[in-house]
């Protein structure tokens, strides 16, 4: 929302010495961010002055075109210039800047030689007046409007500053300058004026049969007010004034009708429409559009009406999308004579339906959707029917009311709870002036707090105690910490995650954070299957390209890696942790309770049962070599055992059991494959990725990826330890042959288990597969230990047989002898 | 048996003894001088044909003569032996300013590491860190919270929502529906802070991202008002930015939070935006069934990325979220 000062200052006596900077820091004070103090012609110096266009040659040998005009800026001789716009003719009234001037942007204008002819000065348009953004064409002005060779800079009223105010969708009344004026002179203490003082008592006399005004459902719109006038002359220009007023708020000039319901709007915030009376059947009645039918609305685009949207009617079709826009059919035109001017508070929900229902965000619908004052729907209309009979021949003819304005109720306000919310005291009569200064009627004996017609948003003590707050002044709130919790921690799971963060990152991984979003592609090639494969589809995605929850972090991880490839890293090691999407369930339909009470221990369930689970993953990704070569030598690259290696530390660093076994799973290399079982069921898998997905995406041979599912693994169980055995250990070394299909994980189970509780470690020390026949060979160090003695020689043998027989059983496993 | 000649034997060895300049040298001199043939020896052996008064006192002065010669062979090899060590370790010298390091560099991604320093910090003042979905209700993230469907306030946050629409599921737009599970599962006195991910369709630019995180904190419990607002956002400011950041309440508007507020921080010479805040609208706590009458809290919610950009000076958001190691290494696992 723009504030021009010179506007502002209509209605709040500012004193002289006031800075632009202490008006937009007593706004930001009150609760008003100011994005911009625009300060409009401050590096503009004339001469500047109107001209009219005498004659206009066209020159035409250059690319684009030139004319050269003659101007009459009240001099006694023609002044020639040369212009490049072509949005003029010859009679038209511009503005020019005569040699000795200066634009914005420290442009100098002088008499210069161009395009073969002397060019004395430059007709302008509003972007090289620094007036706006409006570069399409130079300014015209209407006959009548301006004078000739009169100094522009006075008569466009330039030299103004200018507020870009951003206003919380709470405070609709501050969508205008009555509102922003108000917020001003509350903030200073001035002395305000309230435009609409001087409309209330305003009447017209009926002359005649006004259109007739009907609202079919009052949940719709509260009040409806219907002008109807008459003998209005199309040829009517609008004053300089109201014009450069419109165009300093953002917004363009159109025709004198058009302007004055613009410019009524940005002064009191009552959105207002104009119908061309001819064009209207019967009367206007405000209902819904009652079923899907094209309709056309007044920027030309044929939109489906919805049978739900709110629409202004006459008795034969719709005639405006309500409180959005105006139809083309009964728009104002150039040949308009008799008017029928609409101002209803339209109820907000339904504004804001049919402006999002049409993606149609409109000055209108921006204000009504936020609420606006009732009493408006009066007294903008009565400002219009006085400005356009004020400034046009047009006559009132008659006034058609139906419904009435419906006020927020009083609220009862305790003053203790202001205090008690804002945590210092504000006595009882400070809050009385403090809420009379924004508009509230305050019953001192009882607090009742009725607040104004522009506050609809003031239904609660908490609305109170906030406008009081901020016109006390935020800085005067007071820092105190609160009474706290003696402790708290991090949960088990929140620790574990950490520390899982810490370990990669010390180990040389580095953590990468990826957008959760994914497409069907990528699911496919990487080639999740079932459960695995489905996901949640995002209705509005930023781009159709990642349409889709993430159900893996591996594909993420690798953009990553492909991302940092492309930019010159070759060896390195990274891991994310993070969701993942896999609709295991079905969506059920939205449930909403009642938002006044809690809601039962039920309907508290089934909402968050209706939320799917969303498991928590880590997932790295290894490729190239596991160090950086130097002048020390070559490094090995990255391999499966590397990936393996890494899931199994995050286990261990949970402090759970797992087992190890073989399999088939997407996205890894169907024979390098490692899950990774916890309590039965498998928590995560790691080895070489299949080898087609890294040839697709261009990663390093034989990259290498663990994937563990976090929210899977069981709590950590407190540990019990047993004594630390002091007596000698005995060492036993056996090499055992297997054939090659059995896993090492099997043997060293079978070994384990025979061994029995007297086993303190295994280690498998070597593994040679060149024994031929389809046999290997394992070799396991075992280390055996009792707490009270000495082992003697006959029970560790005895114990190793034992668990090489086990090995014999379990894997067929032979002893190997030489 | 002359004293004299036993004195120069003792002073021939210790001349012979510390000329040595190695140990192969001093190895000749010991034989010179302590061998079978060195005189002392040879004196040694006459001792027998002496009387026996004669003896002992002969006896005594070679005695402490071989004694001395020892001590000084003793010393003489100490000296030699740690000047050949010396030497030894001078010529396995190397040049240790060679670069060694050849491990990858991992690290924390800075907003891991600015989320657990805030965590930690909450925990220090006895907050709970609580977490919840990024898919979520849309009761939880927007009705409980008292933004209606259809008021502006909602248009505020552009929303992702999944299929099907009439599930009413979304990407959350921000960490509040956390506090309202809270409020629904915990009976107050409540202190936590909920940091995570959030969701709202902006296009990625340098200061915005679809996807960014937010740390959000709630307070209920009796007697809070906004002053333990602002004693809190102070503490947590000063942490964050310095002893010597000051903050600034200004008026704004929230729908969950009444009065609500936006917290600025004066850093490095300007104000920046920091973040939202405000007393908890009464209505919020009556749907989630907090006696009002009881209970009264705050609640704060502020951008991670927005947090961490201000404060190492990052220019880009892109930096964040595209993964380059280069980016996140520097920042180490945030020690």
């Amino acid at each position: 929302m723009r504030a021009p000062l010179s506007w502002i200052k209509e209605f709040v006596e500012i004193p002289k010495n006031v800075t632009p900077e202490q008006i937009s820091d007593a706004l930001i004070r009150v609760g008003f961010e100011v994005e911009e103090i625009i300060v409009q012609g401050a590096d503009l110096t004339g001469p500047l002055v109107f001209g009219k266009v005498l004659s206009i040659e066209e020159i035409t040998e250059f690319k684009k075109p030139i004319r050269y005009v003659g101007l009459d800026c009240g001099e006694k001789e023609t002044r020639y210039v040369i212009c490049g716009a072509t949005n003029f003719v010859v009679g038209d009234l511009i503005v020019a800047a005569l040699p000795g001037a200066v634009l914005p942007g420290n442009f100098a204008i002088g008499a210069r030689e161009t395009y073969g002819k002397t060019s004395n000065g430059m007709i302008c348009s509003a972007k090289e007046l620094g007036l706006g953004e409006d570069h399409s064409g130079i300014m015209t002005f209407q006959e009548g409007t301006v004078n000739i060779g009169d100094d522009a800079i006075e008569g466009l009223m330039i030299n103004d500053i200018i507020f870009d105010v951003a206003v919380n969708p709470d405070r609709g009344y501050a969508l205008s300058i009555r509102g922003i004026a108000r917020e001003v002179a509350a903030a200073l203490d001035l002395p305000f004026t309230d435009p609409v003082d001087a409309l209330r008592t305003l009447t017209f006399a009926e002359t005649g049969k006004g259109v007739s005004a009907k609202i079919a459902d009052p949940s719709t719109a509260s009040v409806f007010y219907l002008r109807t006038l008459s003998n209005f002359d199309p040829r009517a220009t609008t004053p300089i004034w109201m014009r450069r007023r419109i165009e300093k708020m953002g917004m363009r000039s159109i025709s004198l009708v058009v302007d004055i319901t613009n410019y009524v709007m940005l002064e009191l915030g009552q959105p207002l429409h104009a119908f061309d009376k001819s064009k209207i059947k019967g009367g206007l009645t405000i209902k819904r559009a009652g079923k899907a039918q094209p309709f056309t609305t007044l920027d030309g685009q044929v939109r489906q009406l919805d049978p739900d949207d709110l629409m202004v009617c006459d008795d034969a079709q719709p005639l405006a999308l309500a409180g959005t826009m105006g139809g083309a059919h009964s728009e104002i035109s150039a040949t308009t004579t008799d008017i029928a001017l609409e101002a209803v508070r339209f109820d907000p929900v339904c504004v804001a339906k049919n402006s999002r229902r049409h993606k149609l965000s409109s000055e209108a619908s921006r204000r009504l959707e936020r609420s606006v004052d009732p009493s408006l729907a009066q007294y903008a209309s009565a400002r219009f029917v006085q400005l356009l009979t004020e400034n046009s021949s047009a006559q009132h003819v008659a006034t058609v009311v139906d419904g009435q304005p419906r006020f927020a109720p009083a609220v009862k306000l305790d003053p203790t709870y202001v205090s008690r919310t804002l945590g210092f005291d504000i006595s009882a009569s400070t809050i009385a002036q403090v809420l009379r200064t924004v508009g509230c009627d305050v019953n001192e004996k009882t607090f009742e707090v009725d607040p104004p017609s522009w506050r609809s948003d003031l239904l609660t003590a908490a609305d109170l105690t906030e406008e009081v707050a901020r016109m006390v002044g935020y800085d005067k709130i007071p820092s105190i910490l609160p009474p706290r919790p003696l402790h708290a921690s991090l949960t088990s799971t929140q620790k574990r995650r950490r520390a899982i963060a810490q370990m990669l990152a010390s180990r040389g991984l580095a953590e990468v954070q990826t957008f959760p979003f994914t497409n069907q592609e990528t699911i496919d090639s990487m080639g999740f299957l079932g459960e695995r494969a489905s996901t949640y589809r995002i209705a509005n995605p930023m781009s159709e390209e990642f349409p889709l929850m993430r159900v893996h972090l591996v594909p993420g991880l690798i953009e990553v890696a492909q991302r940092n490839i492309s930019r010159g890293a070759k060896d390195f090691a990274i891991f994310e942790m993070g969701s993942i999407f896999r609709s295991s369930q079905k969506l059920v339909p939205f449930i909403s309770p009642d938002l006044s009470k809690r809601p039962s221990k039920k309907i508290i369930d089934e909402i968050f049962a209706s939320v799917p689970p969303q498991a928590f993953h880590v997932a790295g990704l290894l490729v190239g070599k596991t160090e950086n070569e130097d002048w020390q030598g070559k490094a090995r690259a990255y391999s499966w055992q590397d990936a393996i290696g890494f899931a199994q530390d995050i286990l261990q660093l949970c402090n759970l059991q797992w087992t190890v076994k073989r399999s088939d799973f997407a996205p890894w290399h169907p024979g390098r494959c490692a899950e990774l079982i916890v309590d039965g069921k498998a928590v995560a898998h790691a080895g070489e990725l299949h080898p087609r997905i890294v040839a697709q995406y261009g990663l390093p041979e034989r990259s290498v990826a663990f994937a563990v599912g976090l929210s899977a693994l069981p709590d950590t169980e407190r540990v019990r330890p047993t004594t630390v055995g002091t007596m000698p250990a005995a060492l036993q070394d056996v090499a055992l042959i297997v054939d090659e299909s059995v896993s090492a994980a099997q043997v060293e189970a079978a070994l384990r288990s025979g061994a029995g509780d007297l086993l303190e470690s295994i280690t498998l020390f070597d593994r040679y597969d060149k024994l031929g026949d389809g046999k290997i060979s394992l070799a396991f160090s075992l280390v055996f230990r009792a707490a009270d003695r000495t082992l003697t020689g006959t029970e560790v043998t005895h114990m190793r047989e034992s668990a090489v027989a086990a090995a014999a059983k379990e894997t067929g496993a032979i002893l190997r002898t030489a | 048996m002359n004293p004299a000649d036993i004195s120069s034997w003792i002073s021939d060895a210790q001349k012979a003894f510390s000329a040595a300049s190695d140990l192969d040298q001093l190895k000749i001199a010991r034989l010179a001088h302590t061998g079978d043939k060195a005189p002392i020896s040879l004196a040694s052996r006459t001792l027998g044909s002496l009387s026996p008064d004669e003896k002992a006192s002969a006896g005594k002065l070679i005695g402490d003569a071989k004694s001395e010669i020892a001590q000084a062979l003793a010393a003489a090899t100490e000296k030699l032996e740690a000047e050949r060590d010396a030497k030894v370790l001078l010529e396995e010298v190397v040049d240790i300013t060679l670069p060694v390091q050849r491990s990858h560099r991992g690290g924390l991604h800075p907003i891991s590491i600015i989320k657990n320093e805030i965590s930690d910090f909450f925990i220090e003042q006895g907050f709970a860190v609580e977490e919840g979905p990024e898919l979520e209700s849309g009761w939880l993230n927007f009705d409980a919270l008292n933004i209606p469907a259809d008021h502006p306030a909602r248009t505020m946050q552009d929303t992702f929502f999944i299929e099907p629409l009439d599930s009413g599921v979304v990407l959350r737009t921000h960490t509040s529906p956390v506090q309202i599970r809270t409020m629904l599962t915990q009976e107050p006195p409540i202190y936590v802070i909920c940091p995570g991910r959030t969701f709202r369709a902006d296009e990625l630019d340098a200061t915005h991202s679809p996807v960014f995180h937010q740390v959000e904190g709630l307070v209920i419990d009796k007697g809070i008002t906004m002053a333990h607002l602002k004693g809190t956002l102070d503490n947590f400011a000063r942490h964050m930015f310095g002893p010597d950041v000051t903050t600034r309440l200004r008026p704004s508007f929230f729908p969950f939070t009444e009065p609500s507020a936006e917290v600025d921080i004066f850093f490095n010479g300007r104000w920046i935006e920091w973040g939202g805040c405000g007393m908890v609208n009464p209505k919020v706590l009556a749907t989630c069934g907090i006696d009002t009458d009881v209970y009264s809290g705050f609640a704060f919610g502020m951008g991670l990325e927005r947090t961490l950009m201000v404060r190492h000076g990052i220019t880009d958001m892109h930096d964040i979220v595209e993964g380059d190691l280069r980016f996140t290494r520097q920042f180490g696992v945030g020690l």
